[in-house]
C-alpha cells in the first residue's frame, strides 16, 4: 500500500521533470537561434572592400621633368600597416601602367610584399621609425625602362609615396624576387638602404 | 779623466736628440695639397717662399657599360654601351686639343668592373670625373649628382661612399656644365642618384646622361644619333671642364 505522501511526492517529482525538459528544449531552441543569427551577420564580402574609403597621396614621377607630383585619390585602405604599404605601391604602379602615362611602367603588379620593420635604436644615433622592405617582382624590373633618370624616378616616387602616407617609415630597401640585387635595371643602386629624406629635391609642391 | 768623458758623452747624446727632433719636424713638413679640401687646419707661420706647384689638370672620362652588359637597347643596332663610347671618343679627343690631359676608363667594346672604374679615377687624382650615360625616356641632358649626404673630409674614405666628402664640389661642377649646356640651348634635368661607380669616386664627379631632344616651342627634336645634336653637347661639356680648370682650386 503507497501512503498519500509518497504519491504526492511521486507526482511533483514527475511534474518537476516535466518543467525541466519544457525548459531544457526551450533554452535549446534559443541557443540554436542565437547562433544562427551571428552565422548571419558574418560580412559575405572580402574585407579589402569592407574597409573604409580614404583620401591617399601618391608621389607620382614625371619623366620630363624628372619631378615627382603629388597626386590625391580616394581608395578603400585597410587597417593593417603592412597591407596599407602594399596597396599604396599597387595603386602607384597602376598610374604607370595606365596609358599616357608620365612615367610608364608596363607591369602593373610589381610589388609582391612590403613588410615594415622597426628599426633598432643605435646608441649615439637618432634614428627612428620603420624600415620598408619593397619586395619587387622580376617581371617588374624587366619592364622597367633602363637609364639613370627612369630607374631613379622609380625608386624615389614608392619611397616617397611610403612616407607621405605611413610617415613612420624613413628607410626603405628593395629586394627583387626576394634576394638583394645590384641595380634595377642596370644603372640605379639596389644595395643601399634609401632614406624617406632623399626624396624631398624630387617633390614638385 | 773619467768626468770628462762623460761629459763628452752626454753632450753628444743631447746633440743626437737635438738632431733627431729636428729631422723629426721637417719630416712632418709636407708640401700642402691644393686638390684636396681643407680640414680645418691653423693658419700656416709664415716661413720662407717656396716655389708654387701647379696641380695637374686630369678629367676622367667613365664610358659607362661594356661587352655583355649593353645597357638600353635603343634598337637591334643601338646600344648604350656604343653610344657612351663613341661620345667618350670624342669628348676626349675635345678635352685634349684644349691642353686637357684626360684619362679614361674604358677605350674599347670590353666589360670594366666598378672596382676597376673607381680604382682609375681615384688613382688619377682627378680635377673632374665625368661618367657617361645615355637612355631612351625624357628629353635633353639629365645632370646626375651623388644622393650620398656630404661628409667632412678624412684622408681614409669608405670605398662605397667616397663621394660624400666632394658632393658640395660635384654640385658646383654639375651647375657649370648645366650653365654651359643653357648656353647652346639643350634642355638640362638635375637630379641627385646613387650610382655606382659613381659613389666611389674620389673626385668631383657628375653623371651626364644623354637622352633625346624632344621638339618643343624653342627647341628641334634630335634623336640621340643626330650628330649636331651630339656636337652642341661637347661643345658644352669641353666648355664647362676648361672653366672648372679656373674654378675647382678655390673649392673649400
Amino acid at each position: 500500500m503507497i501512503s498519500r505522501f509518497q504519491r504526492i511526492l511521486f507526482g511533483a517529482m514527475l511534474i518537476a521533470a516535466v518543467v525541466m525538459a519544457i525548459v531544457l528544449l526551450r533554452m535549446r531552441e534559443r541557443a540554436h537561434d542565437r547562433l544562427m543569427r551571428a552565422a548571419e551577420s558574418q560580412p559575405l564580402s572580402p574585407p579589402s572592400t569592407a574597409a573604409p574609403v580614404e583620401r591617399i597621396t601618391l608621389l607620382v614621377a614625371n619623366d620630363l621633368d624628372g619631378s615627382l607630383i603629388p597626386v590625391e585619390r580616394s581608395f578603400p585602405m585597410p587597417k593593417d600597416p603592412n597591407a596599407r604599404a602594399r596597396v599604396l605601391m599597387q595603386k602607384l604602379l597602376e598610374e604607370y601602367a595606365a596609358p599616357k602615362s608620365t612615367h610608364p611602367i608596363a607591369n602593373a603588379s610589381g610589388v609582391d610584399e612590403v613588410f615594415l620593420m622597426p628599426l633598432q635604436q643605435e646608441k649615439d644615433s637618432n634614428t627612428t621609425g620603420e624600415m620598408a622592405v619593397v619586395n619587387l617582382n622580376g617581371a617588374f624590373a624587366q619592364a622597367q625602362p633602363s637609364g639613370i633618370e627612369p630607374e631613379t624616378l622609380t625608386l624615389l616616387s614608392m619611397i616617397s609615396t611610403l612616407h607621405t602616407n605611413l610617415p613612420q617609415i624613413t628607410q626603405v630597401r628593395f629586394l627583387v624576387d626576394g634576394q638583394q640585387k645590384d641595380t634595377l635595371a642596370g644603372h640605379a643602386d639596389l644595395t643601399r638602404v634609401y632614406l624617406a629624406s632623399d626624396t624631398q629635391t624630387a617633390v614638385r609642391r | 779623466m773619467r768626468s770628462i768623458r762623460w761629459t763628452d758623452f752626454r753632450n753628444t747624446l743631447l746633440g743626437l736628440c737635438a738632431l733627431l727632433v729636428s729631422a723629426a719636424a721637417a719630416a712632418q713638413e709636407t708640401p700642402p695639397q691644393p686638390n684636396l679640401p681643407d680640414m680645418g687646419k691653423p693658419p700656416a707661420v709664415p716661413s720662407a717662399p717656396r716655389a708654387q706647384v701647379e696641380p695637374l689638370y686630369v678629367v676622367v672620362l667613365d664610358a659607362a657599360h661594356g661587352d655583355s652588359d649593353v645597357g638600353v637597347q635603343f634598337s637591334d643596332k643601338l646600344l648604350e654601351k656604343d653610344l657612351t663610347l663613341g661620345f667618350s671618343v670624342r669628348l676626349r679627343q675635345a678635352l685634349t686639343s684644349h691642353g686637357i690631359q684626360v684619362v679614361t676608363t674604358r677605350d674599347a667594346d670590353a666589360k670594366i668592373s666598378m672596382l676597376t672604374r673607381g680604382e682609375s679615377a681615384n688613382h688619377a687624382m682627378a680635377a673632374a670625373c665625368i661618367t657617361l650615360h645615355a637612355t631612351a625616356t625624357g628629353s635633353g641632358v639629365h645632370l646626375f649628382t651623388s644622393s650620398l649626404a656630404p661628409t667632412p673630409y678624412t684622408k681614409f674614405l669608405p670605398w662605397q661612399t667616397a663621394q660624400s666628402a666632394y658632393v658640395t664640389q660635384s654640385l658646383r661642377l654639375s651647375s657649370e656644365i648645366s650653365t654651359a649646356l643653357g648656353h647652346v640651348s639643350v634642355p638640362v634635368t638635375l637630379g641627385r642618384t646613387s650610382l655606382q661607380p659613381m659613389d666611389s669616386f674620389a673626385c668631383p664627379a657628375v653623371a651626364v646622361e644623354i637622352a633625346p631632344l624632344i621638339g618643343g616651342n624653342t627647341t628641334k627634336a634630335a634623336p640621340l644619333t643626330d650628330v649636331s645634336y651630339q656636337d652642341k653637347i661637347l661643345d658644352a661639356m669641353t666648355a664647362a671642364l676648361t672653366q672648372w680648370k679656373n674654378d675647382w682650386r678655390q673649392q673649400p
